[in-house]
């Protein structure tokens, strides 16, 4: 693997996160528990599809195959999808849906506030631009936590569930492997340890603030770096692609 | 020499842009807003350089149409738009006459990205009403009409207003 290699998997890995997730939170359009929090999470949702546009066309760019953001979003199958499998996972309730962003907005801040210092200028450019996004988007999901999370006994609990239900998916976050070992060494990517502590410090404040309990499970559950995905990304990527691929390079 | 570099100057090029508004706040345009970044002229390509306020800002395609519109009115049919991300855009970039033309609108102005940092840090804003000056407001979400505003209410003359956030 050469480094123009590696970049090209590595943006796949950051823009993919951010288109799933971003397309995750855009179907809670119409069905926010309240006006002001449907609105805040389709802003949220444009936000993490503006930056995964961004990513993905310089990935585009960097492998050099002619391949522009829209046909690596609407023309490639599950198996070749690089997004972390907690992005993927399904609304579920309000609660479910906050615990699932927190625990990945607080990762991309952190992530990309070190990717800012990227060696690769189009990426640092792209992750300070981004970088003020997500400490809007992190201030929300902090805030609904401590409002469920110490609110009534009932979204206590909720929130609790979420958490318990998406921490297995939490290490993933972290795995590094030949790709970030290379471009680590280029100065163009941060070693995710630093990334880790920052983020598990943070969690455990808020979740401590929030009268929370750091869920206990061990289990980890990873795959995404192999395009080993959960059920729920096939029946996502059928409905986002679907009229893409239904009326191909139609414009409008 | 080339016909276009003859025929109009930079200064005259961003004069003309400057007639394009923002596609979501008619007010103010893509010059007040700090949005259109440079005009350059090579052989017979006219480059017109932008920058997003928010990277999923759904008008940044519009703002690209209507600048390819306007530089066709007058004769120039060689264009390319060319987003930049660096530096990213702030909105320190939107002048102090443009605040005063938001607030006139009814859109509480962004004060300096500094105040919104401490913001940020958990401290009160002292946001004024744009209708009616009173400082009694109070934040209803940190989301508004679009990705670049917070909604806000008077508590006082008891009207919502948008504010435009810091970035
Ligand atoms: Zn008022």
């Amino acid at each position: 693997m050469n480094i123009q290699e590696a970049k090209f998997e590595y943006l796949l890995r950051l823009g993919d996160s951010s288109l799933i997730i971003g397309h995750r939170l855009s179907e809670w359009c119409g069905h926010g528990p309240i006006l002001e929090e449907d609105i805040a999470l389709i802003n949220i949702a444009l936000d993490f599809v503006g930056n995964a546009t961004s990513i993905l066309a310089y990935a585009g760019q960097t492998e050099g195959n002619g391949r522009d953001e829209d046909a690596l979003a609407y023309l490639r199958s599950e198996r070749e999808f690089r997004n972390l499998l907690i992005t993927e996972q399904p609304n579920g309730d309000y609660a479910n849906t906050i615990a699932r962003q927190f625990l990945f907005d607080t990762y991309m801040f952190f992530l990309y506030e070190e990717l800012k210092n990227s060696k690769d200028e189009t990426l640092a450019a792209i992750a300070v631009k981004s970088h003020k996004e997500i400490t809007y988007h992190l201030r929300h999901t902090t805030e609904w936590m401590y409002r469920l999370g110490d609110g009534t006994a009932e979204s206590h609990e909720r929130l609790q569930n979420g958490l318990n239900d998406l921490w297995m998916f939490t290490p993933e976050m972290f795995d590094m492997d030949e790709v970030d070992a290379l471009l680590i060494k280029e100065g163009i990517v941060p070693d995710l340890n630093k990334v880790k502590a920052s983020w598990e410090k943070r969690v455990k404040e808020v979740i401590a603030e929030a009268t929370l309990k750091l869920p206990e499970t061990t289990f980890k559950q990873k795959g995404s770096r192999e395009g080993k995905h959960s059920e729920h990304l096939g029946f996502l990527l059928a409905e986002m692609q679907y009229v893409h691929r239904s009326f191909p390079d139609s414009n409008w | 020499m080339d016909f276009i570099m003859t025929t109009y100057s930079k200064d005259q090029i961003f004069n003309l842009l400057s007639e394009i508004p923002d596609p979501e706040i008619p007010v103010i345009n893509i010059i007040d807003l700090g949005i259109l970044r440079d005009v350059k002229f090579e052989n017979n390509l006219c480059t017109v350089v932008i920058t997003p306020t928010y990277t999923g800002c759904p008008a940044m395609k519009v703002i690209e149409d209507d600048i390819r519109c306007k530089l066709k009115e007058i004769g120039i049919e060689n264009i390319k738009v060319e987003l930049v991300f660096s530096p990213a855009w702030t909105t320190d970039w939107i002048s102090e006459e443009a605040k005063e033309k938001l607030r006139a609108y009814g859109i509480a102005p962004p004060d300096h990205s500094t105040v919104d940092k401490k913001v940020l840090l958990g401290k009160a804003r002292e946001l004024k009403c744009p209708l009616c000056g009173s400082i009694h407001t109070e934040m209803i979400s940190q989301f508004g009409s679009t990705a670049c505003k917070a909604l806000y209410r008077c508590l006082d003359c008891k009207e919502p207003f948008d504010y435009f956030k810091c970035l």
